[in-house]
């Protein structure tokens, strides 16, 4: 009762006073975030809907942006490109790293420690680092590609990997897997780590095997870091820009352009900011849907 | 009888799979290593090994020819702040040298301005019942969901407007605008125990106070967490960077290298030495610091 009194007649004067400190807490940190995220997202809507370009006002064009969109030939490449580089990463991004984490949970923690290192490395080391010793291997000429597929028998003649609309695709995925299962690997291998043990003791008393321990026990009770990566990966891919920018520009024939490159495009070479504006828009709806599709799924497992 | 056989048959099935799997992760570290392998060794390999049909595995000597021509290739002034007529710091650098103490500079200020703005936020969102709190938190986790380039079109309009467009600032504002760490160091300040604020209310002190002298050195961990985490993305963040800077004295190094690819771009031997001089420091940052790092990473996930 005493309790009861004391929660409901100062709540008012305390909540105000809360709420005043809270804020100016919060002050230097809103300043910056509305600023520099809130409003160019809003602006990013706002001006999908004009005809904007350097050094003269914007005029209003409605839905003109989406509609040419939805009849530029290049965007649907794109689009079909960027859904090719998702669909096969995430998914061998997912599984590698749930592989790699999993063996190496089980060493001595200082090994644990050093493989995770080893994996986060392209990460680290910067794609505009990683992309250049990676378009010398690929070389015509020079790569080491090149040379060992010759020399093994595997390749009959060097083959022009980056400019070849065959291969020039497969050979940024290829990067972009180095440089994205380094998150994954460390997520995977803390979430192994704080699975209940008691379970799978008790799991492996009533005679269940390791690999029916690990589908049965453990992977469940790490749905919550799996739906995270698979979301992380996922965004990550429909932004691979800096390998496309530094290695293809979108060629050989489109056949490695992506969204993010040919929004960029658009807007930083040809400055049409209004249409790469509505792709942004379009590239975020898609990712809001797919990321929703994997909570709902996540949620009903 | 018959079951015990099953387990110690199902254990020796266990360790092949094991061993054989270890054997996999450790040849894929291998090739996991070798791209930063082949940057540092090419970069001081002399002309002839880096073109010849052969790859050198090893350097028979090692040169700073490669170095020498990246540092040779442009120059720029080691400040060049001008105030009226007074230049200061206008004694001229390699530009190499330049875009790396650019880098640098950009990376600090947004661990810094990071790390406080994200320990105060964190704090109270962890902390205080206030008005608003809610929606400001969804504000927040759906920013972080939102692919970040995509803003970038009205940011540099933005800049442009605010004459920040080709400054340091420009780079170093939306990353501290992102909400990444206040939600790291909400995580941490959760652990806080409520009681402990009672208990300085109860003392007296005032609501800074508290803050400064209570909450941050409990939540230091975090800080430094969200420090490493903020400076290996800051010097990472080459697609901002690349939009945001324009005149040569003020891109960062990983830009300037990639400008430089745009002129000699089958020149191996520079740009390896540039991509070394791009990745080898922020490597050694990241193995000192890697502890606290991966504790950011899973820290900021719990909840994704």
């Amino acid at each position: 009762m005493n309790t009861k009194s004391i929660s409901t007649s100062r709540p008012r004067k305390l909540v105000i006073h809360e709420t005043v400190t809270s804020y100016l807490f919060l002050l230097p940190f809103l300043l910056f975030f509305v600023l520099f995220v809130i409003y160019p997202m809003f602006m990013c809507v706002f001006t999908s809907f004009f005809d904007a370009t350097m050094g003269r006002e914007d005029i209003f064009i409605g839905f003109e942006n989406y509609k040419r969109l939805f009849a530029d030939k290049v965007f649907w490449i794109a689009l079909k490109n960027t859904m090719i580089i998702v669909l096969v990463s995430v998914p061998v991004t997912c599984a590698f790293s749930l592989w790699v984490a999993s063996v190496i949970s089980k060493m001595p923690v200082a090994a644990t420690s050093v493989f995770r290192c080893i994996f986060y490395l392209p990460v680290v080391t910067g794609s505009v680092a990683v992309t250049m010793v990676w378009k010398w291997m690929y070389n015509n000429y020079y790569g080491i590609f090149n040379y060992l597929g010759t020399n093994m028998g595997i390749l009959d003649k060097n083959i022009n990997w980056l400019g070849d609309p065959k291969y020039a695709l497969g050979c940024i995925i290829l990067i972009l897997l180095t440089t994205s299962v380094g998150q994954p690997i460390v997520l995977y291998v803390s979430a192994l780590d704080n699975v209940d043990k008691s379970l799978v003791e008790a799991a492996a008393v009533d005679g269940a095997t390791s690999f029916q321990a690990f589908w049965k026990v453990k992977w469940p009770q790490m749905m919550p870091t799996t739906l995270y990566i698979l979301i992380i990966t996922m965004i990550n891919s429909f932004q691979c820009f800096a390998l496309i920018q530094l290695l293809t520009q979108g060629g050989p024939s489109n056949s490695t352009m992506t969204i993010m490159f040919y929004i960029y495009y658009n807007a930083f070479k040809l400055f049409d900011y209004g249409y790469g504006n509505a792709m942004g828009v379009i590239l975020a709806i898609i990712i809001a849907i797919l990321s929703a599709i994997q909570f709902k799924v996540a949620a009903e497992k | 009888m018959s079951n015990k056989q099953k387990t110690e048959n199902e254990n020796s099935k266990d360790k092949i799979y094991y061993v054989l799997s270890f054997i996999a992760v450790l040849i894929i570290a291998i090739l996991f290593t070798f791209p930063l392998y082949w940057i540092i060794t090419g970069a001081f390999k002399t002309g002839k090994e880096i073109n010849a049909a052969a790859p050198v595995w090893f350097p028979t000597e090692w040169v700073v020819d490669n170095f020498s021509r990246l540092m040779g290739k442009r120059t720029a002034p080691i400040l060049g702040w001008e105030l009226g007529n007074i230049t200061i710091g206008a004694a001229t650098i390699p530009g190499a040298l330049r875009w790396l103490l650019n880098t640098v500079f950009m990376c600090v200020a947004s661990m810094l301005l990071t790390c406080i703005t994200s320990a105060m936020a964190g704090y109270v969102l962890a902390k205080k019942r206030f008005f608003g709190r809610a929606t400001l938190f969804t504000l927040v986790v759906c920013a972080m969901a939102l692919p970040k380039q995509v803003i970038l079109i009205p940011l540099l309009r933005e800049m442009n407007a605010l004459h920040l467009a080709d400054t340091a600032w420009a780079v170093i504002f939306p990353v501290v605008g992102w909400p990444f760490g206040v939600f790291l160091l909400k995580q941490f300040a959760e652990g806080i125990p409520t009681e402990m604020m009672e208990a300085c209310r109860i003392d007296g002190a005032n609501e800074w106070r508290t803050f400064t002298d209570v909450i941050f050195p409990m939540i230091k961990p975090g800080v430094g967490a969200c420090a490493i985490f903020t400076f290996i993305s800051a010097w990472n963040d080459y697609f901002m960077q690349l939009i945001m800077l324009t005149s040569s004295e003020k891109l960062s190094i990983a830009v300037g290298i990639a400008t430089m690819q745009g002129e000699s771009s089958t020149d191996y031997g520079l740009l390896m030495a540039g991509a070394a001089l791009a990745s080898v420091p922020i490597i050694i940052v990241f193995l000192i610091f890697q502890k606290y790092f991966t504790k950011g990473i899973t820290m900021g996930a719990v909840k994704g």
